[in-house]
């Protein structure tokens, strides 16, 4: 038996050694660095993710309708008729929320080792154009189930392009296909979901993770592996991916997968942040509901949004900084001068600008699932209030610390002490 | 456009900030428990029916809380021919708007939607006020289209709301109840036949909740056991790695 697949394998071969050298390439033969802690289970994790919500996507395309008329109810069908329907949709509510979780902590795992900084740069941009198509797949799909969350937070994103000055309202229609968001809009939405973007999410992971095999995985040391060679030419400190990496993942994936079920089985509305409660009210475009809130993944920059106050009677600046919240990532690469990449020899700068970065975004992000009144209001008046709400200021010192954070980057990281870097990796 | 926008970023939001209004009981629900459902169920066809539906719910679903074909057949339907049908509602929209102001909604998901303690005790809260069309008007939905439909049950009860200062300063709102009549059912009784109503709606809004919750237990048995023999795979791989 075993010889006969070395057989057919040579046959392969023979005709395509493309596919051995590719496997030798990124599995392999692919040195990986061998101090990989747990942040390094994500990048694999978001892979497995984003197949899940690939596969669940097709079974859950073969019952829905995309039609303003049978929407809602064709997910119900789905819930309630079709043969492990419920497995499915909750599998791809659950997946949507999990990819979020995953990509922000492999995001955060950049952060702190450096991983964005020369010679990746290109991994960097790539991972941020795959953060942003995922945030537009996830809005796209959530006007799916025609719920009142998802008729109304398409309405309220769309209208955010209505903002823009001269062309913006014509181009909220051409966005929708209505004057509302309508059955047209609806049938976009879902060809855009599952056809457009995930195709451009694709395309997008395998650039990924070519820019990063060509130059290597960062580790949580921050050195290059690549420059302690033994005589075989192989980096002292770097192991094969397959089957080193492969089988730690295996095991990660587990325990991911048993999180994931956890969430699946037992809690899959997770307390109305993975589905909203008012999804469960079929999309009525009469009827405004009192409060409106996005999904928890987008609510640190809707946050932001509602920060900003308006000008002329104009959103567009809040528009303006959302759009700069996301944009600013690309630079990140630039941002920091420090010159080495691993928190664990940079100094007390960087060490408090994280902090208070990561501790902002977690209030940005609770703010923005919350109405403003949610602190209260102040209990004086001023000229300078133009809004007595607490948590709308709170937003407004969050989105301050948000740009400073990056802004200030240059600078801080420049004047930072650091620590002297190790030439191999310590385990 | 932008006013519809700027109304939608930055609304008081008057409802929530209102206070939160009347105080939700606990809804002492039990999925597992069959009698309560099916209780639920002749409420639900022989009061809730003639007005609001349940369209994503088949008759033949009713099997599952432990009833016959047969008994569903003869007790529960009257407005379908087949057991397989689901569980419509006569009411065109049209005369329901026209007779209620907005149209009854379906009761299919109302649970997942409003939450089982809302519904508990918006359902043991009605009171008779003179003031709104039809006479009837309810603590936790105030100025619901909805009259008391089982009011024969509950009897009449009327409500004074106070607005009161605590000791220290704060507004607060006073609920007193009244019973103007009585009904057949007493108050013991009829919070039963609510939580019985509300326990059903649950059950409806997902039928598969109980197997989901079974199924899960599996999984995960399942993978803790792979996670054991993945652990030990990479363990042994990684024994020459340091």
């Amino acid at each position: 038996m075993a010889s006969r697949l070395m057989a057919l394998w040579d046959w392969v071969d023979s005709r395509m050694p493309t596919l051995g050298e590719e496997y030798r390439k990124h599995m392999s033969e692919y040195y990986a660095p061998k101090n990989f802690n747990f942040w390094y289970y994500f990048g694999a994790l978001s892979i497995m993710v984003l197949a899940i919500q690939i596969l669940s996507g097709i079974w859950l395309t073969m019952s829905y309708k995309p039609d303003a008329a049978l929407a809602f109810g064709s997910v119900e069908y789905i819930m309630r008729d079709v043969p492990g329907g419920w497995i499915i949709r909750y599998i791809h509510t659950t997946g949507a929320s999990a990819f979020f979780v995953v990509v922000y902590l492999h995001m955060f795992r950049g952060l702190l080792y450096g991983s964005y900084k020369a010679p990746r740069e290109l991994v960097w941009i790539f991972g941020v154009l795959i953060y942003l198509t995922l945030m537009g797949e996830a809005f796209f799909g959530y006007l799916l189930p025609w719920g009142q969350m998802s008729y109304w937070g398409a309405q309220v994103i769309v209208n955010l392009f209505g903002t823009v000055p001269f062309i913006g309202p014509d181009l909220a229609v051409w966005i929708r296909g209505d004057y509302v968001v309508s059955d047209a809009t609806l049938n976009r939405f879902f060809a855009l979901h599952v056809i457009a973007l995930p195709l451009a999410l694709i395309g997008l992971v395998a650039a990924h993770i070519l820019a990063l095999h060509d130059v290597g995985s960062n580790n949580p040391d921050g050195i290059e592996i690549k420059k302690n060679k033994g005589p075989d030419g192989k980096p002292l400190d770097g192991i094969p991916f397959h089957p080193y990496y492969t089988v730690k993942d295996l095991a990660g994936a587990v325990v991911f997968l048993a999180l994931f079920s956890v969430v699946v089985f037992f809690v899959p509305e997770m307390g109305g942040y993975f589905i909203e409660y008012n999804n469960f009210v079929p999309a009525d475009p009469l009827v405004t509901p009192a409060h409106i809130a996005p999904v928890w993944y987008f609510t640190p920059y809707y946050s932001i949004l509602r920060a900003v106050p308006p000008l002329f009677h104009s959103q567009f600046p809040g528009v303006m900084a959302m759009g700069l919240a996301t944009m600013i990532l690309f630079f990140l690469p630039w941002l920091d001068r420090s010159p080495v990449k691993s928190i664990r020899y940079r100094g007390p700068y960087w060490k408090f600008a994280v902090t208070v970065f990561v501790i902002t975004f977690f209030m940005l992000g609770y703010l923005g699932t919350e109405p403003t009144t949610v602190w209260g209001q102040f209990g004086f008046d001023a000229f300078f209030l133009d809004t007595p709400d607490v948590a709308t200021w709170g937003a407004r010192v969050g989105t301050v610390i948000y740009f400073l954070f990056f802004f200030l980057m240059p600078w801080y990281t420049a004047r930072d002490t650091v620590k002297p870097v190790p030439e191999r990796v310590t385990s | 456009m932008r006013k519809l926008l700027l109304i939608l970023l930055f609304a008081p939001l008057a409802a929530l900030a209102a206070g939160g209004g009347y105080r939700l009981d606990r809804a002492p629900i039990n999925p597992n428990d069959l009698v309560s459902l099916q209780s639920g169920a002749r409420t639900f066809v022989n009061y809730c029916m003639n007005c609001h539906g349940a369209q994503y719910l088949r008759y033949n679903k009713l099997t599952e809380i432990g009833l016959t074909e047969a008994q569903i057949k003869d007790n529960l339907m009257f407005t379908a021919d087949k057991v397989g049908e689901t569980m419509k509602v006569a009411l065109s929209t049209k005369d329901g708007k026209a007779w209620f102001g907005v149209a009854p909604p379906d009761l299919s998901v109302i649970a997942r939607a409003r939450g089982v303690d809302w519904l508990y005790t918006y359902l043991r809260t009605f009171y008779r006020d003179p003031k709104t069309p039809n006479g009837w008007n309810n603590a936790v939905f105030p100025n619901v289209g909805m009259p008391h439909v089982l009011w024969t049950l509950q009897g009449e009860r009327g409500l004074k709301i106070e607005k009161v200062k605590d000791l220290g300063g704060h507004e607060k709102t006073e609920y007193h109840w009244t019973q103007l009549s009585d009904g057949t059912q007493s108050a013991v009784e009829y919070d039963r036949t609510a939580r019985d109503l509300v326990n059903f709606l649950a059950w409806v809004g997902e039928p598969t909740a109980s197997a989901r919750k079974r199924i899960g237990i599996i999984v995960l048995w399942v993978l803790g056991v792979l996670f054991i023999f993945a652990w030990l795979l990479k363990r042994s791989y990684w024994k020459d790695i340091h």
